[in-house]
């Protein structure tokens, strides 16, 4: 408690903004998700289009589905997708940079070619592609692993020119003259760091997965039965939720997707500039 | 290093990530167990009842020489090499039979380009010059209220930017018509004006996010620049804050951004395509959107490698540009 009080003063006004926003969310995504209700998926629930009353605090869709469980089911999918995605990126994105900056030679520049193609590649054709290819009966495991294939190329970019850097550092070749094996200095002396700077990008891999997710539901190109933000928002706009001025529908998924959205982004940022703080810049 | 070399190695980058990419295009269809063939038969028969088996084989020959689906696996790649990437000949659309892929794009990408690079271009110079003016006076109130805009905007995606103007702007307020509507076989000053009436919403949304990264980061570099030793010597040297702002600040960050304009084009290009799609805009969003309806798998392939060839090569003019800007790390 007294570490987060210190972590609380020390913080800078994005990073607080930004833990708030996040954690309202993963509360409502991961706690209020588990407060029993009837599945918000099935149809004729409840009556038609309803408006906002004690019983449906954002009213009920054309379909008779209720809005605000629908939105809290959204929430839920669209963050598990978003943290599975990034996830696998970050593992696969260290495991590659590191392997990448240690070994060196012709293996280092192979593996950099590569990430260097997956870092300017378009990634939004080609996930249109692979996912016009599943048509809608993709799994959500299936999604994420897909959207991973672009979030490890930038983090292992990174973490390759970190470990160089590192590597040429004192405190290495003390380790190595002190016979420490190249894995154990790599988990020992170099992952600590790597993984401050991973948290950072952990969250902006979640940022992007969850935005490529939406844009690709949008597209109608999301697994037909995920109830995720970007479904939510397609799905209001197929039934013509704005021409028939239903915006408690068609709204409430796009205001929480910006609020989350912002909140996240300001707590990279924040913690970015909390860490260079704390490196005394 | 001489020029060549480096000139060489980037052209050899450029292809080498075309390469990649296209190759990767290349077999993921082919590693899923859905066969464009058979969901188009599918489809066929769906539509006009039940076909002969004769008919039925004669129709999946038919198809998979069009798919470029005949022979073995390395004849097919070298095939689609060949054709696809080196004469952008993708076979004929499926949704407009007999339409080469080629040709259908070959119209459509224009509107493509003329929307994102124009886009592009002005935010990357708008939000530069905000951005290098935030940062030089960093405490200043109106360099915090625009940084804090800009950070609201920033992180929201592209669709979604796109889809609340619509919905402000053709719903609510009944500016703009619902549906871009361009005047293709009018006279040059009204397919113009038309163009330009029907472009106005969907720059404006990439405009909003582009600019709003780039305010972002110029802010923090030139906030960064701004506290080096050279730029405090040449206050002391009494020059003008104009010319420290242009020669001292700017032209030491202006760098990064160049790279860094070379490493969003391809995220540009996701954007605009979901602006397209929002707004109707006639362009390769629109039609990618089409042929994801229609099941045209030609018509997939070949816009997703013109824009793989297209974005590569805007990164690589933009790679080649860098030198003759930066004096200090010519050619390397």
């Amino acid at each position: 408690m007294a570490a987060f009080k210190k972590f609380w003063k020390n913080a800078n006004f994005r990073l607080k903004f930004g833990l708030i926003v996040t954690i309202f969310f993963f509360i409502l995504g991961f706690i209020v998700y588990y407060i029993p209700h009837i599945n918000p998926f099935t149809f004729s629930t409840y009556d038609k289009g309803l408006g906002a009353s004690g019983a449906h605090p954002l009213g009920t869709t054309s379909q008779g589905q209720d809005v605000f469980w629908l939105l809290i089911e959204a929430i839920h999918n669209s963050l598990a997708i978003g943290l599975i995605v990034a996830a696998i990126g970050t593992v696969v994105g260290v495991f590659v940079g590191l392997l990448s900056g240690f070994a060196g030679g012709a293996l280092d520049r192979t593996l950099m070619i590569i990430t260097d193609t997956f870092v300017v590649i378009p990634s939004l054709p080609i996930l249109i592609l692979m996912t016009s290819l599943m048509k809608g009966n993709a799994t959500v495991i299936l999604m994420a692993l897909t959207l991973a294939m672009f979030a490890w190329a930038w983090p292992s970019r990174q973490i390759r020119s970190m470990s160089l850097t590192i590597k040429e550092r004192d405190f290495i070749h003390t380790a190595r003259f002190s016979g420490e094996g190249t894995v154990q200095i790599v988990v020992t002396e170099i992952l600590p760091y790597a993984l401050t700077w991973s948290l950072s990008n952990f969250m902006n891999a979640t940022l992007s997965a969850i935005g490529s997710e939406s844009s690709l539901a949008v597209l109608g190109l999301s697994p037909g039965n995920l109830v995720s933000l970007g479904n939510m928002i397609n799905w209001a706009r197929q039934y013509n939720a704005i021409f028939n001025k239903q915006w408690l529908w068609i709204g409430s998924p796009i205001v929480a997707t910006v609020i989350l959205f912002i909140g996240l982004f300001m707590l990279i940022t924040g913690y970015n500039d909390y860490l260079s703080m704390k490196r005394g810049r | 290093m001489k020029f060549k070399t480096f000139f060489l190695q980037r052209v050899l980058a450029w292809a080498l990530t075309i390469w990649i990419g296209v190759t990767f295009i290349f077999f993921i269809p082919r590693m899923f167990p859905s066969s464009p063939v058979e969901s188009m038969i599918a489809q066929m028969t769906s539509r006009m009842g039940n076909l002969q088996p004769e008919q039925v084989q004669a129709l999946q020959k038919q198809l998979s020489i069009q798919f470029g689906l005949e022979g073995s696996l390395w004849e097919q790649y070298v095939s689609f090499l060949w054709n696809g990437l080196l004469h952008f000949d993708f076979g004929p659309s499926l949704m407009s039979y007999p339409e080469p892929v080629g040709n259908i794009i070959g119209t459509y990408l224009p509107y493509t380009l003329f929307l994102s690079l124009f886009s592009t271009l002005v935010a990357w110079l708008l939000g530069n010059f905000i951005g290098l003016l935030a940062g030089f006076r960093k405490n200043a109130r109106s360099s915090k209220i625009l940084e804090g805009i800009a950070i609201c905007i920033y992180p929201i995606p592209y669709f979604l930017v796109a889809l609340v103007l619509q919905i402000l702007f053709c719903f609510v307020w009944r500016v703009f018509p619902l549906q871009a509507n361009i005047k293709l076989s009018a006279d040059f000053a009204t397919w113009f004006g038309s163009l330009v009436w029907a472009s106005i919403l969907p720059a404006i949304s990439l405009l909003l996010l582009g600019t709003g990264w780039w305010i972002i980061s110029m802010k923090s570099l030139a906030g960064t620049t701004a506290e080096e030793d050279f730029v405090m010597f040449a206050r002391y040297r009494g020059l003008s804050e104009a010319t420290i702002g242009r020669s001292y600040v700017l032209r030491n960050s202006i760098l990064t951004q160049i790279t860094a304009l070379a490493m969003s084009l391809g995220g540009v290009f996701g954007g605009s395509i979901m602006t397209e799609i929002i707004f109707g805009y006639p362009g390769v969003g629109t039609l990618i959107q089409n042929a994801i309806l229609q099941a045209d798998y030609n018509m997939i392939l070949g816009t997703i490698t013109i824009s793989i060839v297209a974005i590569s090569t805007a990164t690589l003019i933009v790679d080649l540009v860098y030198p003759f800007i930066d004096p200090r790390i010519r050619y390397s």
